[in-house]
């Protein structure tokens, strides 16, 4: 079995703050990624040094705006593009923006709808 | 200063199979600042969780990529059984690792042989991938699939390799080692190849690091990340060392991968002489609740696979962030300030799996 893993909760006007604190503890970004729980969505920023992951959770609403880290993680821009392309999840200050152009969708936000299936017994139950 | 320009590279170019598109922005020859663009064939296959149990939805986790199927796969069921508390057996983590294994090397014979080709060495191109055919028909026999492989499930794998083929298997790596070593010494120690990757495409130690570079784009700039470490699947039982390089270019990227395919022959060597006999898989009931950030050391580096559950057949989520996808912010580094000629080796040198990005 791998370790366990801990997220710690973060309100949003911490995000940016921690991703500084995070980069001078010498930690790299690993990925930032969103999930939609009902009317929330989580995002996920994860850091890691010497294979030992930090991981910090913020939970929004669709219409939120959310910072960008990019100004203290270059490459955040590939994930904060994603974000809004696939959930419509505003980002603010991404230093490479491309405006909804990232992924090219046929619809809106697909990821901001989530199919409901009936909660049938599990096949290998 | 010269006036600037903007030419588009891809996202149809002959050295990328793949789409991505790059705006080069240039002063004369060279390159001053790179837009990258991505998403023209996204898929949204995380998307598919809501829609496929937990336990088929594996065949779509392989399906991510046709070059690291299986590790896809891997990371996903570990994901899986780490949030579901099973201990698998171990003959089945050995066998893991095997195909694992020859999944790196088959993936790292096809970018040499494409990187060959990208340079103009057609006869290198076909040699590489001569050899990778030795190694799909052991992939093939043992799995039943040369791209899509199809053995792991949450629990264990769906097959055996008997005793007798192991050691066919690892005679026949042994075999073609030499030939192996002979491809090497040629991106190694040609002066062409030399000159056309030394000192081109330079990636600094601290660059790698705090931009997310991953894999070989990691360890050719002295960051020594391989998750192999971290010793998942048996891994932990293996006598290993990353392959580092240090002077950051086109060159140490290539000399990365040249070297770890003897790294895998080794840990496939290790592998077939202390695999414990039993079972290959174990009775799984029940649904994931919980969370877990599974990982893996791909051919091209990190692969992370988010998985959320709420005991449930269905997952809640499965968020997948290849190593391509964290390489493409040093790539807009490695390309500034380049030549235009080199572009297309440079972009060849991380080796791009558009496929992966656009899950």
């Amino acid at each position: 079995m791998m370790e366990p893993q801990q997220i710690t909760p973060i309100s949003v006007g911490d995000v940016v703050t921690k991703a500084e604190q995070a980069k001078k503890d010498g930690n790299r970004l690993v990925q930032i990624g969103c999930t939609k729980i009902e009317d929330n969505f989580e995002i996920l920023y994860v850091f890691d040094k010497d294979y030992k992951l930090t991981n910090y959770r913020i939970t929004v609403k669709q219409n939120d705006e959310i910072p960008s880290i990019s100004g203290v993680y270059f490459g955040a821009f590939v994930y904060e593009n994603e974000i809004h392309d696939l959930y419509g999840i505003h980002v603010t200050g991404i230093n490479i923006d491309f405006k909804g152009t990232f992924y090219k969708t046929a619809i809106k936000h697909p990821f901001s709808v989530t199919i409901v299936k009936e909660d049938d017994a599990c096949q290998n139950k | 200063m010269s006036k600037q320009i903007t030419i588009p590279f891809g996202p149809q170019h002959p050295v990328l199979p793949e789409p991505l598109h790059l705006d080069l922005v240039l002063e004369d020859e060279k390159v001053v600042d790179v837009i990258p663009t991505i998403g023209y064939v996204h898929r949204g296959l995380e998307k598919l969780v809501e829609k496929r149990e937990y336990t088929e939805y594996v065949f779509i986790a392989e399906r991510i990529c046709g070059i690291c199927s299986h590790i896809h796969g891997q990371t996903y069921v570990q994901g899986i059984e780490q949030i579901m508390g099973l201990e698998i057996p171990e003959r089945a983590q050995y066998l893991r690792t095997i195909w694992s294994e020859y999944s790196r090397l088959h993936s790292h014979l096809l970018w040499l042989g494409l990187f060959a080709d990208s340079m103009g060495f057609e006869s290198v191109f076909m040699n590489s991938w001569r050899l990778r055919e030795h190694i799909l028909d052991d992939l093939e026999a043992t799995t039943g699939g040369r791209v899509i492989q199809g053995v792991c499930k949450v629990g264990g794998v769906r097959r055996d390799i008997a005793p007798e083929k192991l050691d066919e298997m690892v005679k026949g790596l042994k075999g073609i080692e030499h030939e192996l070593q002979a491809l090497t010494n040629v991106f190694l120690h040609d002066s062409s190849i030399q000159h056309r990757l030394k000192g081109i495409g330079v990636l600094s130690n601290d660059d790698a690091y705090y931009l997310g570079a991953v894999g070989p784009t990691a360890r050719g700039s002295g960051v020594a990340i391989d998750l192999r470490e971290t010793g998942y699947a048996a891994y932990g039982k293996i006598n290993f060392k990353p392959v580092v390089e240090y002077d950051g270019d086109c060159y140490a990227r290539c000399a990365v991968r040249a070297k770890e395919m003897f790294t895998s022959i080794d840990i496939i060597e290790q592998c077939a002489k202390k695999i414990p006999d039993g079972p290959v898989d174990m009775k799984v009931t029940g649904a994931p609740d919980g969370e877990f950030l599974a990982r893996a050391e791909q051919p091209r580096g990190e692969v992370i696979h988010y998985i959320k559950g709420n005991g449930k057949k269905n997952l809640v989520r499965h968020r997948v962030r290849t190593p391509t996808f964290t390489n493409i912010p040093p790539l807009v580094t490695l390309l500034k300030g380049c030549d235009l000629a080199d572009v297309p080796v440079i972009v060849l040198s991380i080796d791009p799996c558009i496929g992966c990005a656009e899950r």
